[in-house]
């Protein structure tokens, strides 16, 4: 008889692949799941907060005597409480809870009032007196480089450049000179943003035991609790951050917001509990949603469509701070090449800063931009050569455990499977060119990473832990800083946890994202909690097995190697008529060995490139993706129907299928509407009222979403290629596949109505635009016309590993030559 | 303007339970529900009537608790997220949302069930398209709607099976 299978390496199973009810679906279902903005706690108080009306000035002087007076109020704060910045990035610790010397965009903080109820505040915050002088605005990086007198912050590369960067991985443009033919397009995408249903809310306290509490809603509890300790100048031991379960974050819950600051000072000020929930306006000025990205793509191809050599320069509008601005101007390029082989790449990236809200990570960060550029463009190629886009995208996948010319390293590779199934479920091969006038179909494909490969402060540390406790009810108990935003991230611990102990999953409680009480978990964002998380489950259930099965073993006379696990019972392997349940079982091992617990933790591999800047990019594996959308153009208005999308995600293993199929079409949902509508769009009044930059549509009716009559239906193929550094092979699903959605949605266009529309999104009037165009005989497409003169620096110059490099920089021109 | 504004007394019927507050007269129905009775499970994503989110059913009907003054209820019958399952026994809406993914993050899914309940109080066995127009006032940002269509049908089926 065979020995039992390895713990981790499973591939029977209990409980994973089997469409189960998520561990807190049915608190949700029932109204009872507690969201920050759900807590009371006694005496508790209100905070509200003062914004800038102006996007670009220096706060002169401010005020709040009247406010202080005013009745029911309990604190007014300003700037010079907070002498110390923060960032979520260490290079761009730029900003202030409240605004000290300058405000920057419009909805800038500027003073908070606490008070006895929202009302009250609301109250004094009109009676706070703010002299601003106005400073000339920044509109758009155009502007920002044009106006390097007028800046925004006194840091940064020059000017209003934040950071700015250049790579090159092989001689591009000898690459490009040898090509059959080089395609050279512009594109852009517009910004917008996370909408999550739940506006931002925390709730600060102080302990009996003297020490911060903060329960708020935010995606990385751990960064936030780093945060709190500089500003506030405590030891981070003395403070707590509970992550509430979040209503939705998509990437806008990730870096530490202002009002988390102003309510855990006022409470240690106070000694009271004081709350605070941004309204839905607010949160539009929190933002650090999506970029808008300019983008010029240089392409050379073989005349059977095979890349030769890319040129990729990007210019980021980053708004006013920050944020996750240094790693979201790296991801404009660095994921560019891990889905078709590329043997020469170029990268070239500049952020800018603006007088916006800040831009930062949403779903996808800083990918969907390019991959909408680089897809778009491919369809263009296909297109001139007479190729069938399908195909041509199929010829030239990147292979399983291969290099790219940057050096990173793919493990498992399903893109050309997701590619062969999207075909087949859409019909593509009889349905394209054969749907009639005004109907399309378009395909495009993605890449997204399974969690960062470095953290985002610099340490060895592990990035996830958990911790097992077990004990003689046979309650399992499993600890860990992961935040549930919705995703799932408790269900994939309770399950992870409960395969490898062979036992029902409801009988696992996860304990998540409080920071006083559960090991490092860096956080949910990157599409990192699933494998990160997961592993180091894996890591802490198999330790705990190993006491259990030495117990086991002596009661069962096998050896503690032949004992099984499974359905709440174990055995021994030879003979399943030795059984125990696992409740005996855990009371054997805690006989024998004391109280059972066990910690795992998981740190991804190292990077092969050695050179500065490698870290960004790497993964311990990478998800594929591809999609084909179908349209329907009205030539007479430019209004575009989606009637069906068609997608597969290369998944590794789908862990929950309800979950791993409601996280596809949730991500194709948010692509359709970035691709359609959503538009996080800017616009000067007249200078009689200020000239001030205000954002054209901070509601949730005015920025415009799918409803439920809009969203087409979705089919979904999971593709399952397990990966070996993922727990049971299971990578991300919750980022990326969104991402081929915005440019399989432009190449539907094109197929259907023959215009191009290089530029996100795509609206009617653009539509219709390029209609017009292609009526008169002009070039029939709309988008961006010129790329500014970009200062970009030299670029690091390394050796693609089929070159003979060794993943490090070349230095200088000489070594480049010897190359 | 007084800090701490005069307070109304009155009695609410919520969830079939008679229910005695006070509050200050200018608070809205999902104010009153949240702060006043401790009512959580109604939750907002606006407070100006754009999301469905705080969606409960007055008279049978679905209305946006955000936009309702509280004083206006006397006497209605108001039903929330709170009043639907049988004790423990979820309501079959509840159990399909749960089941079928129709809930992801939760925070739009008290307004989607209460407002998908008032659908399937009066259409049995309403079509896809009756479905997808019943629940385009509440936004989902994380299901793509799809689970939660293919919820209330399943919902729909199971009520159906107990009622023959």
């Amino acid at each position: 008889m065979n020995a039992p299978e390895k713990p981790l390496q499973k591939t029977r199973f209990d409980t994973i692949g089997k469409p189960r009810r998520r561990v807190d679906g049915r608190a949700k279902a029932i109204g009872q799941q507690l969201f920050a903005d759900d807590l009371v706690l006694p005496r508790m108080l209100h905070a509200k907060l003062l914004r800038s009306p102006h996007p670009h000035a220096i706060v002169e002087s401010v005020d709040v005597s009247r406010a202080r007076a005013h009745r029911g109020v309990h604190l007014v704060l300003t700037g010079a409480e907070f002498p110390v910045p923060y960032g979520i990035m260490p290079v761009s610790q730029d900003e202030h809870p409240l605004a000290r010397e300058r405000v920057r965009h419009v909805g800038d903080p500027v003073a908070a009032v606490i008070a006895v109820d929202e009302q009250t505040a609301n109250e004094a915050l009109q009676l706070i007196d703010v002299k601003y002088r106005p400073l000339p605005t920044i509109a758009s990086p155009e502007e920002g480089l044009a106006h390097p007198e007028t800046r925004i912050h006194d840091y940064g590369e020059q000017g209003n450049i934040h950071r700015n960067q250049s790579y090159e991985f092989g001689d591009v443009e000898e690459g490009l000179a040898q090509s059959d033919h080089v395609f050279e397009d512009l594109f852009f995408y517009e910004g917008n943003t996370h909408l999550p249903m739940e506006q931002q809310a925390s709730l600060a306290s102080v302990e009996g035991d003297g020490k911060l509490l903060l329960s708020s809603s935010t995606q990385n509890p751990h960064y936030l609790h780093r945060q709190l300790a500089r500003v506030l100048q405590m030891p981070a031991a003395h403070i707590r951050v509970i992550a509430t379960a979040n209503g939705g974050g998509f990437g806008g819950k990730c870096d530490p917001g202002n009002h988390e600051f102003v309510v855990s000072k006022a409470a240690l000020m106070l000694g009271r509990p004081v709350k605070i929930c941004l309204t839905r306006e607010e949160v539009f000025y929190q933002h650090r949603g999506r970029h808008p990205v300019l983008m010029k793509f240089r392409t050379g191809v073989t005349k059977d469509g095979r890349l030769t050599a890319m040129h990729l320069q990007t210019l980021l509008d980053g708004g006013a701070y920050g944020s996750h601005g240094p790693a979201s101007t790296f991801y404009t390029g660095v994921l560019t090449p891990v889905t078709y082989e590329l043997p020469r790449f170029k990268f070239e990236a500049c952020r800018v800063f603006t007088n916006k809200p800040a831009c930062g990570p949403k779903r996808g960060h800083g990918t969907p931009q390019p991959r909408f550029g680089q897809e778009v463009q491919l369809d263009k190629i296909a297109e001139r050569l007479g190729l069938d886009p399908a195909e041509m995208r199929l010829k030239m996948v990147t292979q399983p455990d291969s290099l790219t010319a940057s050096w990173l390293r793919i493990g498992s590779n399903g893109l050309a499977e997701c590619i062969r199934k999207v075909v087949e479920m859409s019909g593509w091969k009889d349905r394209r060119r054969k749907l009639g006038p005004g109907r399309g179909l378009g395909i495009a494909c993605s890449t997204y990473m399974c969690g960062a490969g470095v953290s985002i402060y610099w340490n060895k540390m592990p990035h996830s832990a958990v911790q097992l406790l077990l004990d003689r009810s046979g309650q399992v108990t499993v600890y860990c800083g992961a935040t549930e935003l919705g995703q799932g991230s408790d269900d994939v611990l309770a399950a992870l946890t409960a395969e490898a102990l062979g036992i029902d999953p409801g009988n696992v409680r996860c304990v998540t994202g409080d920071t006083g009480i559960t090991p490092i978990d860096l956080g949910s964002y990157s599409s990192r909690v699933t494998i990160m998380m997961g592993n180091a489950a894996l890591q802490a259930a198999g330790r705990v097995r190993e006491l259990l099965a030495s117990a086991a073993a002596e009661a069962l006379d096998t050896l503690p190697d032949r004992v099984a696990f499974s359905q709440d019972r174990v055995f021994a392997a030879e003979d399943s008529t030795k059984t125990m349940s696992f409740i005996e079982a855990v009371a054997l091992a805690e006989a024998k060995f004391g109280t059972l617990a066990a910690v795992g933790s998981y740190a991804p591999p190292k990077p092969p490139g050695k050179y500065k800047g490698a870290g960004v990019g790497p993964s311990p594996a990478y998800s594929f993706s591809a999609c084909v959308v179908e349209t329907e153009v009205d030539p007479h208005t430019g209004w575009v129907t989606v009637p069906k999308i068609w997608i597969a995600h290369d998944i590794g293993r789908a862990l929950n299928p309800v979950l791993a199929r409601g996280q596809v079409i949730g991500g194709v949902y948010m692509g359709l509407g970035e691709a359609l509508m959503e538009e996080q769009a800017f616009r000067r009044l007249p200078p009689k009222l200020s000239s001030a930059l205000v954002h054209r549509n901070p509601s949730m009716l005015d920025y415009k979403s799918l409803t439920s009559l809009d969203m087409p239906d979705v089919e979904v193929a999971l593709i399952e290629d397990p990966d070996p550094n993922c727990p049971y092979g299971a990578k991300e699903v919750g980022q990326g596949p969104l991402l081929p959605v915005m440019p399989a949605l432009a190449n539907a266009i094109y197929d259907a109505v023959g215009v191009r529309i290089d530029e996100v999104p795509i609206t009617p009037d653009k539509v219709l635009r390029a209609l017009e165009k292609k009526a008169k005989g002009e070039s029939p497409r709309v988008g961006p016309e010129t790329f500014p003169a970009v200062p970009y620096p030299q670029p690091t110059f390394v050796l693609p590993p089929w070159e003979g490099g060794d993943g490090n920089e070349l230095k200088g021109r000489e070594g480049r030559k010897a190359a | 303007m007084s800090a701490v504004p005069d307070r109304v007394h009155m009695r609410l019927d919520v969830n079939g339970e008679d229910m005695p507050v006070s509050f200050a007269p200018y608070k809205t129905l999902l104010e009153v529900l949240r702060e006043d009775l401790g009512l959580t499970g109604t939750k907002h994503g606006c407070e100006l009537g754009e999301c469905g989110a705080c969606a409960v059913l007055i008279d049978g009907q679905p209305v946006l608790a955000c936009l309702e003054l509280a004083v206006q209820c006397e006497g209605r019958a108001i039903q929330t997220i709170e009043g639907l399952a049988n004790g423990t026994e979820l309501h079959p809406l509840q159990a399909a949302f749960a089941d079928l993914g129709g809930s992801q993050c939760g925070y739009c899914t008290s307004g989607m069930v209460m407002t998908a309940k008032a659908l399937l109080d009066k259409e049995p066995a309403p079509s896809r398209a009756r479905i997808k127009e019943a629940l385009s006032g509440n936004l989902c940002r994380c299901t793509g709607y799809q689970q939660i269509w293919e919820s209330v049908e399943q919902a729909a089926r199971t009520l159906r099976e107990a009622k023959p």
